[in-house]
């Protein structure tokens, strides 16, 4: 082994059963930016199709080239079956890409009368909510989930969340969402008469046509209508938004974060791991994404005497000696990201899965990352 | 345009064009994780080389130049974190939407301590909820405020500034304030200012760059990008190119060990010679891991063509083995320099 080997004392990830276990009917993958979410969302998702699992995965905002191989050509709000031939005859494998705007429509119209959902839908400040409120997507993402539970018509959904950055949205956005509606702010502005000034004073007045100022008085009126809209509908929302937030605690649910080996990602990772076990959500451990370990076991001395020997006579065989040097490099600054980690989540299982030479977008790729995702049980069996 | 890498026509052209030498404002955009801040900070310290003064500023409330810089937390205050070879001087910015907005009140509106209970009502998030443009006006305007500031010597307090923007996704957005202000108010104080912020960002003072990585998405999301830039007339300076793998094997040598074709004569014998037993699984390895090398220097080619359309010059970066700390942006600002960044 290279000399700055990690010696990990954390338990290994097993995926393998996992993911066959007819009991884990919901995987949330969640993660910052350009980990390789999605990715490994699908990867897990064709494995367990191909183990025979009758599989939904519910990707966010999928690289094309990917979306192509699992046959999603667009937004598409409702799952498609991907044709591939699947090592299990029995396994079936569903992917979608989530249309945020038309969860968010369709929440509401199962929530109200016809005559009322078009109110609603039409109203300006419900464009503004439903497209740009942080969040949303989320929010968004979580619904559609409950919706494909309810209609038990897969034995396991994958969900990838949107990438976030220092919180887990899909968790707060449906409280954030509901409690912005039902503040005090909106009611005060909405119906501005109600004595407000003795909340505040006479800073309120101003602050108040401050904002009127600013946003216009047409805005707080749209404001104002849907407030009283979505009135009679906040209760069903709510209502709702538990049952999400419980479906996500369920024990047939397993959270699996997912990291590159670098400081912020793993930041982020670090966070995500402490916030769902604050929550008692079901983490299931980290994959430690892309990793470099070497494949050849020289260690880097011998490899630059070996390269500085024939450095004159065989250059090519000297630059593939500095390749194997570069790599040990990599991979000893990974060990020491991964032994930080580590050190502060013990007990934590985490899977590395090393890093494919390309970009993976079609599924012979997606299988051999499933392959690497489940090669802790592979080694054990 | 040749397929090589783009130092090798840095001869015929300078990517860091006149237009990006005069411009005051340098807005750095990028795909999350290509590495946007990092590029930023680095940006800031070639630029500050030799007794200049920056200004670099963040707006996503996430600290991240604090980290970098190892320093504490960012107030609503500009603060020096940095010295740059020769002397001048990177100070940073956390833009805070808060304390933008207050202090935007309280320029027009005596406000006094009410301001303090309306922050804690929530006023401000949901004033910005409400109005999503309003909090990236505000922003905006926070930035061109800094541009344009004089000090007492009637110069501009800032040589450059530089800006962390928000992600390729968003940038459009945030930097199409005309737009977000069609919602909003037609007259006012606000209304005013954005005036100034779009007049800055469409004037020879500003360019953006946008960070990419050598791989699909961020190559697809950086062309995509420039696209809807340049639709909103808003000037692109140079595409970034971040952690580009150093090419170790000859081009024709690559095409070989890619497709796990490559004779490596003398591989044995400089084995033997350093006292390692040339077994068949180690030779094996090293094979395997110049094949893992070559694809990837191989398909960060393709990248870098696929990215060669927008006809943008390009700035590349190193892959750093241990890049995220300061040290490492010091090195990346030595390679901007070295490209002509100044």
């Amino acid at each position: 082994m290279p000399d700055h080997a990690h010696t990990s004392t954390n338990p290994p990830l097993d995926l393998a059963p996992l993911l066959t276990d007819r009991g884990t009917t919901i995987v949330v993958t969640c993660g910052s930016g350009g980990v390789g979410k999605t990715t490994t969302a699908a990867a897990m998702a064709l494995w367990a199709a191909d183990a025979g699992r009758n599989v939904a995965v519910l990707t966010i905002d999928p690289a094309k080239r990917l979306a192509q191989s699992l046959g999603l050509g667009e937004l598409d709000n409702d799952p498609r079956r991907v044709d591939v031939p699947l090592a299990d005859p029995d396994g079936q494998l569903w992917a979608m890409m989530l249309d945020t705007r038309r969860t968010f429509d369709e929440m509401v119209s199962h929530h109200s009368t016809p005559e009322r959902a078009q109110a609603i839908l039409s109203n300006p400040f419900y464009q503004v909510i439903s497209t740009s409120f942080s969040g949303t997507q989320e929010y968004m993402a979580m619904e559609k989930l409950a919706n494909l539970a309810a209609t038990k018509q897969f034995d396991l959904i994958v969900v990838d969340t949107p990438p976030s950055r220092s919180a887990l949205d899909f968790l707060d956005a449906p409280q954030r969402l509901s409690s912005f509606m039902d503040g005090r702010m909106i009611k005060l502005l909405a119906t501005p008469s109600r004595g407000v000034m003795k909340l505040v004073g006479a800073g309120f007045a101003l602050f108040s046509k401050a904002v009127t100022t600013i946003l216009g008085g047409q805005m707080l009126t749209d404001a104002a209508q849907f407030v009283q809209l979505f009135e009679d509908m906040f209760g069903g929302f709510r209502e709702r938004a538990q049952a999400t937030y419980e479906l996500l605690r369920a024990p047939g649910t397993k959270f699996v974060v997912v990291s590159i080996c670098e400081g912020d990602a793993l930041r982020e990772a670090s966070y995500f791991t402490d916030r769902l076990r604050a929550e008692h959500m079901p983490l299931a451990g980290l994959v430690l994404n892309r990793t470099h370990p070497p494949l050849a076991d020289l260690s880097t001395g011998t490899a630059q005497v070996a390269a500085a020997k024939v450095a004159a006579s065989a250059p090519l065989a000297s630059a593939v000696l500095d390749i194997h040097r570069q790599r040990l490099e990599v991979h000893a600054a990974e060990s020491h990201m991964r032994a930080r980690f580590d050190r502060v989540h013990t007990d934590l299982p985490v899977v590395e899965v090393p890093a494919l030479a390309s970009d993976a977008h079609d599924l012979p790729a997606l299988r051999e990352i499933g392959r690497r995702l489940t090669a802790a049980s592979a080694r054990v069996g | 345009m040749t397929t090589g890498t783009p130092t090798d026509d840095t001869t015929e052209k300078e990517p860091w064009t006149s237009a990006c030498r005069r411009a005051r404002l340098h807005v750095i955009t990028g795909k999350g994780g290509t590495g946007k801040t990092t590029v930023a900070a680095a940006l800031a310290l070639a630029l500050a080389a030799n007794g200049r003064r920056v200004l670099l500023v963040e707006v996503e409330e996430r600290q991240g130049i604090a980290r970098l810089f190892d320093v504490p937390p960012l107030p609503y205050q500009e603060k020096k974190v940095a010295v740059a070879t020769g002397g001048g001087e990177v100070r940073a910015l956390a833009v805070d939407v808060e304390a933008a907005l207050l202090e935007y009140f309280a320029m027009f509106y005596n406000l006094g301590f009410a301001g303090r209970s309306l922050k804690r009502m929530g006023a401000v998030e949901f004033a910005t909820t409400l109005a999503p443009g309003l909090r990236d006006v505000l922003l905006t305007g926070k930035v061109k405020e800094t541009v344009a500031r004089m000090g007492s010597d009637n110069r501009p307090v800032y040589d450059e500034v530089v800006l962390d923007a928000p992600p390729t996704g968003r940038v459009v957005t945030f930097l199409g304030v005309t737009e977000a202000m069609s919602g909003l108010a037609k007259r006012g104080p606000i209304h005013s200012q954005a005036e100034g912020v779009v007049r800055l960002l469409h004037s020879p003072d500003t360019v953006v760059h946008l960070v990419t990585l050598l791989e699909d998405m961020p190559v697809t999301e950086t062309l995509e990008a420039i696209h809807q830039l340049r639709a909103k007339h808003l000037p692109v300076g140079t595409i970034i190119v971040n952690a580009a793998t150093q090419p170790q094997l000859p081009q024709d040598a690559l095409v070989l060990a890619s497709q796990r074709d490559l004779d490596i004569d003398g591989l044995a014998d400089g084995l033997r010679a350093a006292g390692s037993d040339p077994t068949p699984a180690l030779l094996d390895g090293l094979r395997e891991q110049a094949a893992e090398h070559a694809i990837r220097v191989l398909d960060e080619q393709l990248c870098r063509e696929e990215l060669g359309a927008a006809g943008l010059p390009m700035l590349e970066l190193p892959r750093l083995v241990e890049g995220g700390d300061l040290g490492g942006v010091y090195e990346l600002a030595d390679r901007l320099a070295e490209q002509g960044v100044h």
